[in-house]
């Protein structure tokens, strides 16, 4: 198991657990059960849960899956800087954020999941990891003749490339031409009538 | 044709459609026994309908958790597949597709728990609620029953000075309620498609939890708190007319007071056989695992490809299957598929490996093919083969004509299976009803192939050695080549033999113009049926299946194309 990262699963599992206890929430609101004011905690701590989890983090290595649009969210998330980077911080905010809903029979589910979370997200902290952000790469342009560094010196009919080496290089090839203007094997003349 | 085409499309959809169609019918039937049925008035008196939403789910989750099992015993399925008789064709394909079934399964076992949580969190509190001072008349009556002696109760809480948390957690079906929901959640969690990918161990590791999820689900209804009216009892008090005088029921000889008892658990009686199965299936895999592979040839090809050949005893394959591989010294938990490339009438089994990844990179190296130096066989690593699974590729022998063509990495199938051919055409003895193949490979990096062409080129010897030069003809295209690769060809063009496979038969640059070819297999055959075989991707498959479409005649005495839709 040695490359997995920890925070990768505590992300997965505490974002279930945010929307399980918004489902209790709204379970224990709606049918009004006693304590009932515990579930609209519930469902308020689940929003934030999930809000916060998820904009996925990036993995240390290799190439992250982004969720639907969560851009958006990174940015937010991003702002608060080391509150939600350090995965201590997390731990701790998701373990507290669970014990109150633990006293309602409707979220207890969500408060076990979430403190299972609190627990992988320590073990992710304490193996150093880190929340960082998924940013799209500035898209590189291409450069429009970037390669061409000069106009060409001779004037066509021109020689391919490999033969167009500066001369005392190498010793010229039989049969191939060297660089150079071209040189008419017999003399040539402009004949004007 | 079309009828073919049509089951096989819709055949994964009417099996879905059955699945939820089941369900449905289930959840219906249940939920409207337990609205209806007179021993359990008094139950809904007090919780109203989430008593039957309650049930219906518990038996759709009965359900569901029996077919869960099912579709990742592998070596049932390989079971299965192996009887041909009622599991032809496109029925077969069906059972190349267990693990999405086991995923739709594992989502209906989600949605059914979420709605048996809910309503069973709406009638712990209902009952708790039954106890206080604003529940009035016959609610009160019923939740007192149980608190005098010869009174059997209905209501599993006692009193209101209590919470449900701790009612919850102090029966049989409370805990282990909590424990399976947290067990389903982590299952789930940990399966989603990154962690899969990033850590399969965890993946692995962790759906192990299922164990304690089948226990959980066994002894969930062993507390028996579902309670009815005794069948005794519903004979001497009568519902209809004892409802309305519940004062009377201490005292009145005409309602004497309801009888409960619990409903006996039943989720045992549903997963028992597929987890005897499972646990079957658990043991052949390790005793599979036991078993001796032997290495008989280790190879190391150009372009990082391994070929292993190995024996082990009792082992038979078809062309066209894979085995799963297991490497111990490198990974106790992964096994990974390779077709095999070798064919039934070898006396080893072979595959290729191509280094693609972690787990063959430490293959590649572990059997010393990046050191320059000889291995030592006894210093091999030791294999696990689990196998052969998959749908075989014997139909090629059932037409007159056959047409093969391989896109890629689907070549190596074919390899198995041209293997087959040249042994079963070289066979004097049994006439062959296959008189002639074309196999036609579309491949853009050849390098990793090359041990391919090899086996092309020792085809091509044996075929003219046995003087049969006009069974096999192969077609190679290159769709990927650049400048220098066209000069060095274009300067040997004129030799007998190709200068990139060492073939008699010249390849060919850039992709196969279908029309054509299909025309030319067309006009050269033209009243037999032909049977077109690919591996590759989807989107030629599809201007196949159209080629097939197209040039098959009319004319019922003319030639048709059969394209066969298995996916290797």
């Amino acid at each position: 198991m040695g490359q997995i990262e920890w925070a990768m699963w505590a992300n997965e599992q505490a974002l279930a657990s945010g929307l399980i206890l918004i489902a209790g929430g709204i379970v224990a609101t709606a049918g009004q059960f006693t304590q009932w004011y515990l579930g609209t905690y519930s469902i308020a701590a689940g929003v934030l849960v999930c809000l916060l989890e998820y904009p996925r983090g990036r993995r240390a290595k290799g190439s992250t899956m982004e969720r639907c649009g969560q851009k958006y969210m990174t940015r937010a998330v991003k702002a608060l800087g080391p509150l939600t980077r350090n995965y201590y911080i997390r731990a701790f905010l998701h373990l507290g954020l669970s014990v109150p809903a633990g006293f309602l029979l409707a979220t207890i589910l969500g408060t076990a999941c979430l403190a299972i979370a609190s627990g992988i997200y320590l073990l992710a902290a304490v193996r150093g990891e880190q929340w960082t952000p998924i940013e799209p790469k500035p898209k590189e342009r291409p450069q429009v003749g970037g390669t061409i560094k000069q106009p060409p010196s001779n004037p066509p009919p021109r020689p391919p490339a490999e033969a167009r080496k500066k001369p005392g290089e190498e010793e010229p090839v039989v049969g191939v031409p060297t660089g150079g203007p071209q040189e008419n094997p017999m003399p040539v003349t402009d004949e004007v009538v | 044709m079309m009828g073919s085409w049509i089951l096989n499309e819709s055949l994964s959809v009417i099996f879905v459609l059955s699945w939820l169609g089941v369900n449905l019918y289930l959840f219906i039937d249940t939920f409207c026994w337990y609205e209806d049925e007179e021993s359990f008035f008094y139950t809904r008196v007090i919780l109203g309908s989430t008593l039957a939403w309650a049930r219906a789910s518990a038996v759709c989750l009965n359900l569901n958790c029996m077919l869960i099992l099912l579709p990742i015993s592998r070596n049932f399925i390989s079971f299965m597949r192996g009887t041909n008789i009622c599991f032809r064709g496109p029925w077969r394909r069906q059972l190349d597709k267990n693990l999405k079934f086991h995923k739709l399964v594992a989502y209906g076992i989600a949605i059914n728990a979420a709605i048996h949580i809910v309503a069973h969190l709406c009638n712990l509190e209902r009952y708790h609620g039954s106890h206080s001072r604003e529940a009035e008349g016959l609610v009160a009556a019923l939740s007192k029953l149980g608190d005098a002696p010869n009174e059997t109760y209905l209501n599993p809480i006692r009193t209101f000075h209590t919470n449900t948390v701790t009612e919850l957690l102090m029966t049989v079906a409370g805990v282990t309620g909590l424990l399976i929901s947290l067990a389903l959640i982590l299952i789930m969690t940990s399966s989603t498609e990154p962690i899969r990918q990033a850590s399969y161990e965890l993946f692995w590791y962790t759906h192990h939890v299922f164990i304690i999820f089948f226990i959980g689900l066994t002894i969930h209804g062993a507390g028996r708190i579902v309670r009815g009216q005794t069948p005794a009892s519903l004979l001497l008090h009568n519902i209809t007319f004892c409802r309305d005088h519940f004062a009377e029921w201490q005292t009145a000889a005409r309602c004497p007071v309801p009888q409960f008892s619990g409903k006996e658990p039943s989720a045992w009686k549903w997963v028992l056989g597929p987890v005897v199965l499972y646990a079957c299936e658990r043991i052949i895999r390790f005793w599979r695992f036991q078993q001796e592979v032997v290495i008989t040839k280790v190879v190391s090809h150009p372009s990082r490809v391994l070929e292993l050949q190995m024996k082990k005893r009792g082992f038979e394959m078809a062309p066209g299957q894979y085995v799963l591989i297991q490497c111990p010294s490198i990974s106790r938990l992964e096994w990974h598929p390779f077709t095999l490339t070798s064919a039934p009438q070898d006396d080893f089994l072979s595959v290729h490996i191509r280094v693609a990844g972690d787990w063959t990179e430490a293959l590649y190296k572990a059997f010393g093919a990046e050191a320059q130096a000889l291995r030592e066989p006894w210093s091999l690593p030791r294999l696990a083969v689990d196998g052969p699974f998959g749908a075989a590729l014997t139909d090629v022998f059932h037409y007159p004509v056959t047409v093969c063509i391989a896109a890629g990495i689907g070549v190596t199938p074919f390899a198995a299976l041209l293997k087959s051919i040249r042994y079963r055409c070289c066979e004097s003895q049994t006439q062959l009803k296959l008189s002639r193949v074309y196999f036609y490979w579309i491949c853009r990096d050849p390098g990793a192939f090359e041990w391919f062409a090899d086996l092309l080129l020792s085809l091509e010897t044996r075929m003219s050695e046995e003087g049969k030069t006009h069974f096999l003809s192969y077609h190679i295209f290159l769709t990927g080549w650049d400048e220098n690769q066209a000069f060095h060809i274009a300067l040997h063009w004129d030799e007998n033999t190709d200068v990139i496979t060492g073939l008699k038969q010249k390849t060919f640059y850039g992709r196969p113009n279908w029309n054509n070819e299909f025309r030319q297999v067309a006009y050269s055959h033209p009243s037999s049926n032909i049977g077109v075989f690919f591996c590759g991707p989807k989107a030629l498959s599809k201007i196949i299946q159209r080629m097939c479409r197209l040039y098959s005649s009319a004319d019922p005495r003319g030639v048709h194309f059969y394209y066969s839709k298995e996916s290797f």
